[in-house]
């Protein structure tokens, strides 16, 4: 399955568990959507055979709340069924509305509260270091999670110790929980801090598929790398696009048809 | 303690190279014979507790056995969500050493007053929590947590009992020790505190009074059994921790005589009452005032209707 097709998979397939659920978050997945479906359909070394294997890249989802995405393209690209994707949310599931790894083959970390991947993918990485093992360990957060101070805890760790295996993608969609992130907490210059911090930074369109391989790709000697990911929330839904309602919103009957007629009519 | 800690770890880790010591930033003078003959194992986190605690859960998840470090409330406190939902939901061998429980620091100031340290940490699902009572258990403790799976506290106190490691004994975690035999009463200490409890039992046996002595190191899983057998052979059973009564030993002790149905004749806890110390004072100094010495054990096994009668006659 080419990465455009996985992508739309998992937005419907989120679509439809988020509605299910009832559950928040759509908004988050959508717009994350792409930069997951690179990762498992392209970048990352990964073997749905053997989950386990050791030298597989590790993933680390630090925005949890979008962890149905996670979910969704684990199941595409064969780690379990997409049938089971229809238990998310439900009494006696595995599939947490964050993230969690408990019996869910692929999931590496379990998250939810925000601030938690990126000192734990330091981790992942330091070990691959001492060990000399050569694959990457790719953390994915959200804009505003970056307001926690644990991140730029690692931030100034990894560029310490020079973990040029690490690769931190912001999912930059400039929405936050209540409010855009520039009117709670601005970030800017975003690219900037990291760069001051000892990173390399990489800026990206993070719904263009081509752009976003290269980047994912790119290392650069004796620095963990940033890709700062410029999104859409609710990317592919147009009424769901740049909307903090989304954030929180459940898709449910017109509306609910309305968001997977527009994602089947992409090509 | 903490010497025999990183004695004990530095000979771990020469046999276990995956052995590994994360510092936030402290142990000066303390960590440097480690550093320097393991630099692959050694880490300085910074002043960054949580980065800390989840780069101890990352190298766990990678296979490694991990030592976070750092002192009294500032290892476990700030971090203590990495610790839950990082090491702990993960399964992971991290193994949290705070060095100075309760008062060890005591002329600090209350931000370096580990006071709550063990009930907090005991009421995290699968957490292992020990707090030695004197150096022999400490080493001990420290090889037996990181043999074990899982995560676990180990509080490490400025104070200690005179070693009470009887001829060939063998230390096993969630046993709790017996160190003095007595039928008029008994005391249940947990960490260095212990010490004040062997100097009371040997001052009642001079009046008369004999005291059982047990060592709580292991605080969770707690050893019920032989604290069922205290409540139901002695006079009454009082706890002594240096930590506030609400949550920790007292707290667990009480807890699981109701649930085995067991009601001892008296039962009192001695520690903290909802009270943070701003009185300046060394540790011993502390404990007087907090009623936990030596002599406020005395008065209170005094007291004890039970044991009133052994002291009498």
């Amino acid at each position: 399955m080419n990465t455009q097709e996985l992508a739309r998979k998992i937005r419907i397939d989120a679509v439809h568990m988020t509605s299910r659920g009832g559950s928040s978050h759509v908004g988050a997945i959508l717009s994350m959507a792409d930069i997951v479906a690179v990762l498992y359909g392209s970048v990352m070394n990964i073997d749905p055979a053997d989950p386990r294997k050791a030298d597989r890249d590790r993933f680390l989802l630090s925005k949890g709340h979008a962890g149905a995405g996670v979910y969704a393209a684990l199941a595409e690209v064969g780690f379990f069924p997409v049938e089971n994707l229809r238990t998310h949310y439900q009494d006696g599931s595995k599939l947490s509305g964050h993230v969690s790894h408990k019996g869910i083959p692929g999931v590496e970390f379990s998250t939810g509260s925000l601030g938690h991947g990126l000192p734990v993918g330091t981790g992942m990485a330091y070990s691959a270091k001492l060990r000399g093992a050569g694959h990457r360990v790719f953390v994915l957060l959200g804009d505003g999670e970056c307001d926690e101070g644990s991140n730029w805890e690692s931030i100034l760790f990894a560029a310490h110790h020079q973990l040029d295996n690490l690769v931190a993608i912001v999912d930059f969609n400039k929405i936050q929980s209540l409010a855009s992130v520039s009117e709670t907490l601005a970030l800017e210059p975003f690219a900037d801090k990291w760069r001051s911090f000892g990173w390399h930074v990489e800026e990206v369109d993070g719904h263009d598929h081509a752009k976003l391989r290269e980047r994912l790709e790119t290392s650069a000697p004796g620095k963990p790398t940033c890709v700062l990911a410029h999104t859409t929330k609710g990317k592919g839904v147009s009424f769901m696009e740049d909307s903090v309602l989304w954030h929180y919103r459940s898709p449910q009957g017109e509306e609910l048809a309305a968001a997977l007629q527009e994602l089947k009519e992409v090509a | 303690m903490r010497d025999e800690f990183i004695e004990r770890l530095t000979r771990m880790a020469e046999a276990d190279p995956r052995i590994v010591l994360i510092t936030g930033d402290l142990g000066f003078g303390v960590l440097d014979d480690f550093r320097e003959r393991f630099p692959k194992q050694f880490i300085n986190a910074g002043v960054a507790e949580q980065s800390m605690t989840g780069l101890a859960t990352g190298l766990a998840l990678e296979g490694h056995v991990v030592f976070t470090y750092s002192i009294a409330n500032f290892v476990f406190m700030r971090c203590l969500e990495q610790i839950r939902n990082d090491a702990a939901y993960h399964d992971c061998n991290v193994n949290v050493v705070s060095i100075g429980g309760g008062f060890s620091y005591g002329a600090l100031g209350i931000s370096h007053h580990a006071t709550e340290d063990l009930a907090i940490m005991r009421s995290l699902p699968g957490l292992t929590v020990v707090a030695p009572g004197d150096k022999w258990e400490a080493a001990e403790a420290t090889e037996a947590l990181a043999t074990q799976p899982g995560t676990s506290f180990l509080r490490l106190d400025k104070s200690a009992a005179e070693n009470t490691q009887q001829p060939g004994e063998q230390f096993e975690l969630g046993k709790i020790r017996q160190l003095r035999e007595g039928d008029d009463c008994t005391l249940v200490a947990t960490g260095g505190i212990l010490g004040e409890a062997l100097a009371a039992a040997e001052e009642l046996k001079s009046k008369g009074c004999h005291c059982r002595v047990l060592s709580v190191h292991t605080l969770k899983p707690l050893d019920v059994e032989v604290l069922v057998r205290a409540a139901r052979e002695t006079g009454g059973l009082l706890t002594i921790e240096e930590h506030t009564v609400e949550g920790g030993l007292g707290s667990a002790v009480a807890e699981n005589l109701m649930e085995a149905g067991v009601m001892p004749r008296h039962f009192q806890r001695i520690g903290l009452r909802n009270t943070f110390s701003s009185v300046v004072g060394s540790q011993q100094y502390l404990r007087s005032q907090y009623g936990m010495d030596r002599a406020a054990i005395v008065a209170a096994v005094e007291a004890m209707p039970s044991t009133k009668v052994a002291i009498a006659a």
